[in-house]
């Protein structure tokens, strides 16, 4: 019978790692390149998940019915406006502070994060928002009162999550843009001097996070049906605890992180308890740090020359 | 004659400090110049001064018919000038071949695959190493990328700073045997050096800087034979 639960729980916490992963990839990618903390980074992610809803609806209006074509359009809207979110919060939070104190942009983040649940709530209002249940339906695995189940969402979740890592990573590894930002993480005086635009390469690495958060949010909006102005908070926490478990500034490291995150956590709360699944987390992001402070795949800080 | 870069007057400051004082110095196509001076001189600066960093607060400087001051970083590249920065500041992460790629950037790369099969006939070993990662290269190894990253780029104008730093004689005679056989390739160089012995034999003309003010110059041979400049940059001997 355990491994059945077993099973259940790894699917779950698949789902959830994906997830995570997709967040933690905008954490880990800002770090990289400008060495801060984006704390504002989940509350784009809740921000998609409200322009998701609203892009659901109007399409909805205008008659289109087909789901598969309803979810494409509006993930492609979402995507679009989120990373304009993105884009801003780099230009108008960060840009200005360059060159000043480490701690100033991370304070600037701080505001910003309250910027965004503060400007929801009052848009948006604070009660929950519903997002309609689209996909329905799963596969069952074994019979009778032993049997985990796999849901035709949990299999787009984990689809369409790996697919938008690979792509971010095809094209951070091997396209001309993606050495651009390599080159600009490592060293971003050199790279100008090369002739890259830095500032421009900053946003884009804003504009590639928001992207991947707009995709989560569409994903859990799907899964859960609901959300209020504060879930960028939590989800937020928990990405950015996978990006460093797998290694602040690496990318695999921070899909890697969002697995073994989402996995463990759902293991601990099918075998321990739900209550204390987020104290698990935490509990591992501490152990982590205590024993490899750079993470699964992160790299000492000796790199520059 | 036209010169292809030309400094005027320009003075370069770090906030309240000031690096560089009214330095004027020119050099021509086809030539290859040095500038010698000793630690904290002002030489990295007045090299990083033509990207504008830092940006000068007096003075013109031109290249190839632009005025530089008012350009920014990013956009230098591309009307020709290549820098070998001090420290060499390769990308330690990426591939040798990467790195290669990475010069490009102002032309595009169109001319890849030619230019690259012409860096590795100069630099054998960097065909070996071409799939390591920067990182991993020897201090000679890494010189010799960083001059290769920067001709990539088909500058008209090479800048080096200090290439010599931190190698051994026999690697330092190494790099300044190809800086040699790419100057007689018809690249024009500005060479930044406190090797001045090798400096000055490879290079026609030279500029020594003394505490950021230029207070002397001459031809490479007449530099060597200044009883002054042996007695400060030569050991006296
Ligand atoms: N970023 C900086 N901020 C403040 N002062 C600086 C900075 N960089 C250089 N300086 C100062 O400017 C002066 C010239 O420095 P520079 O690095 O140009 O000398 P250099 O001739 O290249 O020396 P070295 O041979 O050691 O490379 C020095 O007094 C140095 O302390
Ligand atoms: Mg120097």
């Amino acid at each position: 019978m355990d491994s059945f639960i077993i099973g259940q729980q790894l699917v779950n916490g698949i789902t959830l790692g994906a997830i995570y992963g997709l967040i933690a990839v905008g954490y880990t990618m800002v770090y990289g390149i400008i060495g801060m903390i984006n704390f504002a980074h989940g509350d784009i992610y809740m921000v998609s998940a409200y322009l998701g809803a609203i892009f659901l609806a109007v399409i909805t209006f205008f008659g289109i019915d087909s789901v598969v074509l309803a979810l494409i359009i509006t993930l492609l809207f979402t995507i679009v406006f989120t990373a304009l979110y993105g884009w801003s919060v780099e230009r108008i939070a960060y840009r200005p502070l360059r060159g000043s104190t480490r701690l100033a942009p991370l304070i600037s983040a701080i505001g910003m994060s309250l910027i965004l649940q503060n400007y929801v709530q009052l848009s948006q209002g604070a009660r929950n928002q519903g997002f309609p249940a689209l996909v329905e339906g799963s596969v069952r695995v074994g019979d009778g009162a032993q049997f985990f189940q796999v849901t035709y969402l949990q299999m787009i979740i984990v689809v369409t999550a790996f697919v938008s890592m690979g792509i971010l990573t095809y094209v951070i590894h091997k396209t001309s843009l993606g050495r651009a930002c390599r080159a600009t993480q490592q060293d971003p005086m050199m790279a100008e001097v090369l002739g890259i635009n830095t500032d421009r390469i900053i946003s884009i690495v804003f504009v590639l996070g928001a992207i991947m958060a707009a995709v989560a949010g569409i994903l859990v909006s799907l899964n859960y049906g609901s959300f209020d102005f504060y879930i960028g908070f939590i989800t937020g926490i928990k990405a950015f605890t996978a990006a460093v478990l797998g290694g602040i500034g690496s990318l695999p490291g921070a899909i890697l992180g969002g697995l073994i995150l989402g996995m463990s956590e759902s293991l601990f709360s099918g075998f321990v308890n739900t209550d204390y699944k987020d104290v698990f987390a935490f509990g591992l992001l501490i152990v982590v740090l205590i024993f490899k402070p750079s993470g699964l795949l992160g790299k000492p800080e000796i790199e520059k020359v | 004659m036209s010169h292809l870069l030309t400094l005027n007057q320009v003075n370069v400051s770090y906030g309240p400090v000031q690096a560089l004082y009214d330095v004027s110095l020119e050099v021509g196509s086809g030539e290859i110049v040095t500038l010698i001076g000793a630690n904290g001189a002002g030489k990295s600066t007045l090299i990083t001064s033509l990207f504008n960093k830092p940006k000068p607060n007096g003075g013109a400087i031109h290249f190839d018919g632009h005025n530089l001051t008012s350009e920014q970083t990013h956009n230098i590249a591309k009307l020709g000038l290549a820098l070998v920065p001090e420290g060499r500041h390769v990308f330690p992460s990426m591939l040798v071949e990467e790195n290669l790629v990475m010069g490009t950037i102002p032309i595009g790369e169109n001319h890849l695959e030619q230019d690259r099969a012409h860096i590795f006939d100069i630099f054998p070993r960097l065909k070996e190493r071409r799939n390591q990662r920067a990182g991993t290269l020897s201090g000679g190894e890494q010189q010799m990328l960083a001059i290769a990253r920067g001709l990539m780029s088909r500058p008209k104008l090479l800048l080096l700073d200090e290439p010599s730093l931190g190698l051994a004689p026999i690697i330092v005679q190494q790099i300044f045997g190809i800086l040699k056989e790419i100057a007689e390739d018809g690249m024009t160089v500005f060479l930044v050096e406190q090797n001045a012995n090798h400096a000055l034999k490879l290079a026609q003309r030279g500029y020594v800087l003394v505490n950021g003010r230029i207070t002397l110059t001459g031809s490479g041979e007449e530099l060597l034979a200044n009883p002054q400049i042996r007695e400060a940059y030569l050991g006296g001997h």
